[in-house]
């Protein structure tokens, strides 16, 4: 077996082992009850998402200031994984607000910006889609993630002032989290983790093959001529 | 400054092309009209409803407007190539960003000088008492339209589908610029009017970010 079978395969694992913990081993919560679970997705997927758009923004400025393409790359294989990983966030959290809170939605600052920033992340992707040219897409979807990370702090604190309706964290200084609560948390987020690095290892190897067939197909031009498996292999690349 | 001179050269330059054809200033004072009519279909345009809807409404028409004649900037420049032209000039590539931040901010907030007082007009909105303190935020928030608009008219014009594209780029992002002078503006519409020290604050935040932001980022969007 190879090692990216194992990894899948240990991956799985760990996310049934987190599951099961969420589900049974975690103590009850007093008032909310059995819908208080889903706080053991919903949390750990979005600081996973969190962690996906931090490694996004580094990398996007890694790359201007480099200029190495696998900035690059990293780059849009963490966005690319992190918009679903925000995706779970966003609607796991609906399915727990309705029962609680007696709505599916509301519009204070966590829920805004991070809608927000599901909004700008997937126009970060579409706009990639819009610019052929590799190198031209890369610089350019660098300047717009820049702009988008440090537009989120912003969203934030401008919503902020409008009353906040959103939990208010519990772990750290303040918080009442069950130790036991806690420790499924964090097993979680660990799960969750893993998940967003065996993603974006495939993703990131996606993006080098892409890149490695565009580099041939242009050394092929220049040479007059495109060999027909290559020329076959691009017409499927874009249309995938 | 070694930036001050080309600025202003480039921006005495955008200020003339527009003026000889003055295409752009008429139709945003066109299109903002004809949303802030619209808009007035959806409800009872009484002078209480509108100071509940009306700031949004015109800063939503401005967003819009905003959105659609930021794009000329950099298609005017590629229709002729003079974009080429521009880089080859021995300056810093961040001044042609900034003179055209610049020429757009003039455009708009000519084009408001105009707007602000129908708007007021129709709607049934006192404005006069709070007149300084509306154009400080008027200021502020255009500002920050263009800073952004300017530069994502830069990325959008380097894609397919770009007229599509900048609104689609540039709405979401201009998300706390949107809020911070909506919020601004009820407020100096209040009985008594008072201007939000909070909204002003974070309109400056982010006029600062992303002129900073343009500054050390933005040259990269011209080269070739």
């Amino acid at each position: 077996m190879g090692t990216q079978a194992l990894a899948t395969l240990g991956v799985a694992l760990l996310l049934a082992v987190a599951a099961y913990c969420a589900l049974f081993v975690a103590p009850n919560e007093a008032t909310m009850g059995l819908i208080q679970r889903i706080f053991y997705f919903h949390v750990p997927f979005g600081w996973s998402a969190f962690v996906a758009f931090a490694i996004s923004f580094v990398s996007s400025i890694a790359y201007l200031r480099t200029r190495t393409p696998k900035w690059d790359w990293l780059a849009v294989s963490s966005a690319e994984v992190g918009v679903p990983f925000v995706t779970v966030m966003l609607v796991t959290g609906p399915i727990w607000a309705h029962p609680v809170w007696g709505i599916w939605w509301t519009w204070d600052a966590r829920l805004t910006s991070t809608f927000v920033l599901w909004v700008l992340y997937v126009c970060y992707l579409l706009l990639r889609t819009l610019i052929d040219e590799p190198e031209r897409r890369a610089v350019v979807s660098a300047v717009f993630n820049i702009f988008a990370a440090f537009d989120i702090p912003l969203v934030y604190f401008s919503i902020w002032f409008f009353r906040t309706q959103h939990p208010q964290p519990v772990i750290g200084a303040g918080g009442s989290l069950d130790p036991r609560m806690l420790d499924v948390l964090l097993l979680c987020w660990g799960a969750t983790l893993a998940l967003l690095a065996l993603l974006l290892r495939q993703r990131y190897r996606v993006e080098a093959l892409r890149w490695e067939i565009e580099r041939l197909r242009l050394e092929a031009e220049s040479r007059g001529s495109v060999p027909p498996g290559l020329a076959a292999l691009r017409d499927k690349e874009y249309s995938a | 400054m070694a930036l001050a001179r080309p600025i202003g050269i480039l921006l005495a330059k955008e200020l003339r092309t527009e003026f000889r054809t003055r295409e752009l200033l008429i139709s945003t004072l066109v299109f903002v009209l004809i949303v802030l009519v619209l808009f007035s279909y959806t409800f009872e345009p009484t002078t209480a409803e509108s100071k509940r809807f009306g700031p949004g409404l015109l800063w939503m028409a401005l967003l819009f407007a905003g959105s659609l004649m930021l794009h000329p900037s950099f298609t005017r420049e590629q229709s002729n190539e003079t974009l080429v032209a521009l880089r080859m000039a021995p300056i810093d590539p961040v001044s042609i960003l900034a003179a055209k931040i610049l020429a757009n901010f003039c455009f708009l907030l000519a084009a408001e000088l105009v707007l602000v007082p129908i708007f007021a007009a129709l709607y049934n909105l006192r404005i006069v008492p709070v007149l300084g303190r509306l154009a400080a935020v008027l200021v502020l928030g255009t500002l920050a339209l263009c800073i952004v608009g300017t530069v994502f008219a830069a990325i959008s014009s380097q894609a397919r589908m770009r007229e599509l594209l900048l609104p689609l780029l540039l709405l979401p992002l201009l998300t706390p610029a949107l809020i911070a002078s909506t919020e601004a503006t009820v407020g100096l519409l209040d009985d008594p009017p008072a201007l939000s020290a909070v909204y002003i604050g974070v309109l400056a935040a982010f006029d600062t970010i992303f002129l900073t932001v343009t500054w050390l980022f933005g040259e990269y969007l011209l080269e070739e």
